[in-house]
């Protein structure tokens, strides 16, 4: 495969964790859009402020899957707050690094997480965290993070 | 088992060129200018290379330049017909929106010297039509230059007929044949160009050589100053192994031009056949007028690079247009040119089939690509909303 990617990416890509839907999630998120070719979605089963599941769904490159994969094995078992603290950096120290046109997938993976959280925070309506704002990836307006 | 569908990016060298070049590697070291013997003998193959590439053409062989292979010929015939067009007041180029970089970013080169580009649009069939050269052509259009066969969607141009238009109105033609030559008839006479670029790995000779063709008569100045090599317009000691090497590999592609022919288009046809009923699936570009060996698909809901991925576990080498694979945000320009909405072209695959390709390597990825493509629309979030929205139907891989 690629060798672009490290071992750690093409495992994750090959044999993606926690891939799929959740009916009863606690809170969704979905970031990227499809004409960036980037879609991120998780979901998050939360009890007791800890992540007790977490599933996600992803509509991109190897890195972006990858980068999903290992952010949803990050945050599993961890508190809320843990998890509102997972940097995009940290996604990819764990994959053991990502070339550098692919750091934006790890961005979306971190904000995919955030979103989800914004959405269990709304949907209890509780007030938004300041960590759990994130830009909106209309990538051709902004270029920021490409 | 290695399943090698990416011929249109490169292809194995053929034990024919193997050999030609071990020739160069060993006995014929001799430099082409050396007047010893060793030097003679050598300029002797450089000479019988270059006669057999022009007979393979149709050209002369005072008309063939050795170059370091098409990117090179391309830059080298649009700079120097550029040149000739500015000194008569000539400063406008057509071309169309889909050709290879070598052609666009020398053309965007030209448009900051002051050259005025005209991009003609490409039809969704992948085909340029001939009324809109026609109509773009004016008093200063100094150069014409449109791709033979198109490296992404295969598509095969109306050169004869941009041929006759441009030299009835004493216009420069230049085409990058890079995808045509050796694998449909390329005849620079009947087609009636002024320039033609090709490259030799892309028919089973090896990497780093081509071939320029510039018609006798037809403007072309100094590329590299040197020594008397490319009658003095390419300076430095030709790359004899190379060249020998794609000499052969043409030949041989030329001699077995229509077997080969048959064989790869029934092995393409074959394969879009089964892919088509893939849900959501489109082929890319016309049927008819396209390189026997090309297969270009998109599976909307499906990222390309991903695809790409998955089939290099499986042990399939092919190609995608997607963004990801390029490094940008924006996926192939080729496939943009011929209409694709962005989101679908991000879901595009191009298998490039060559005469070495089997039916049983067919089977092999009529087999195994729609499962991948069904495994990764399961987790595609931009398929399930397809799917919400009833756009397309959840046919499940056990129905299909």
């Amino acid at each position: 495969m690629a060798m672009m990617y490290s071992e750690k990416v093409q495992d994750h890509f090959a044999n993606p964790r926690n891939v799929g839907k959740m009916e009863d999630a606690d809170g969704v998120g979905q970031v990227g859009n499809a004409v960036c070719g980037d879609i991120m979605k998780m979901y998050l089963k939360i009890e007791d402020d800890i992540i007790v599941d977490v599933k996600f769904n992803t509509f991109g490159c190897g890195a972006a899957i990858a980068t999903s994969s290992m952010a949803t094995e990050l945050i599993k078992g961890k508190s809320v707050t843990e998890a509102m603290q997972l940097t995009n950096q940290a996604v990819v120290e764990a994959l053991d690094g990502l070339p550098a046109v692919k750091v934006h997938c790890s961005v979306l993976a971190e904000e995919a997480i955030k979103a989800a959280l914004k959405d269990y925070y709304e949907r209890k309506g509780l007030p938004v965290p300041p960590e759990c704002q994130i830009c909106d990836h209309d990538c051709h307006a902004c270029g920021g993070c490409g | 088992m290695d399943i090698y569908f990416d011929n249109a990016a490169t292809t194995p060298v053929s034990p024919a060129a193997r050999e030609a070049m071990m020739v160069a590697l060993t006995e014929e070291y001799g430099n082409p200018s050396s007047l010893h013997r060793k030097g003679v003998s050598a300029n002797e193959r450089l000479e019988e290379a270059r006669a057999s590439i022009a007979r393979d053409l149709n050209a002369e062989p005072s008309e063939i330049y050795f170059t370091s292979g098409g990117s090179e010929a391309d830059n080298w015939a649009i700079t120097k017909a550029a040149e000739l067009g500015a000194r008569r007041g000539k400063k406008h180029i057509i071309s169309t929106a889909f050709e290879h970089h070598a052609v666009l970013h020398t053309l965007k080169k030209l448009e900051r010297q002051g050259f005025e580009v005209t991009l003609l649009p490409v039809h969704s069939d992948g085909l340029i039509r001939v009324e809109e050269v026609e109509a773009a052509l004016r008093e200063d259009t100094a150069l014409v230059t449109i791709m033979y066969a198109n490296n992404e969607v295969g598509t095969i141009q109306p050169i004869p007929e941009i041929g006759a238009l441009c030299r009835a109105r004493r216009i420069l033609f230049h085409t990058d044949a890079v995808q045509a030559v050796g694998h449909i008839p390329v005849d620079v006479k009947a087609d009636q160009v002024d320039y033609l670029s090709l490259s030799g790995h892309k028919f089973h000779g090896p990497k780093g050589v081509g071939v320029l063709y510039c018609r006798r008569g037809a403007y072309l100045t100094n590329l590299i100053e040197g020594g008397a090599q490319e009658r003095g317009k390419r300076g430095g000691t030709e790359a004899l192994p190379n060249i020998l090497g794609m000499a052969a590999a043409l030949h041989e592609s030329v001699e077995h031009m229509e077997e080969n022919m048959r064989k790869v288009t029934a092995l393409r046809d074959k394969l879009i056949e089964g892919l088509r009923p893939i849900p959501a699936s489109r082929v890319n570009g016309d049927l008819t007028h396209r390189v026997p060996g090309n297969v270009s698909m998109c599976f909307e809901g499906v990222e390309g690079e991903s695809l790409l991925l998955k089939l290099d576990l499986a042990g399939i080498c092919g190609s995608s247009g997607s963004a990801c694979t390029s490094g940008s945000l924006e996926p192939s320009h080729v496939l943009l040119a011929i209409g694709l909405p962005v989101e679908v072209a991000h879901g595009s695959l191009r298998l490039s089939l060559s005469e070495w390709n089997t039916e049983e390597e067919v089977n092999e990825v009529l087999k195994r690509l729609p499962e991948i493509v069904f495994e990764l629309r399961q987790m595609s979030p931009v398929w399930e909303e397809m799917l919400a929205e009833g756009s397309v139907r959840n046919v499940k891989m056990e129905e299909f």
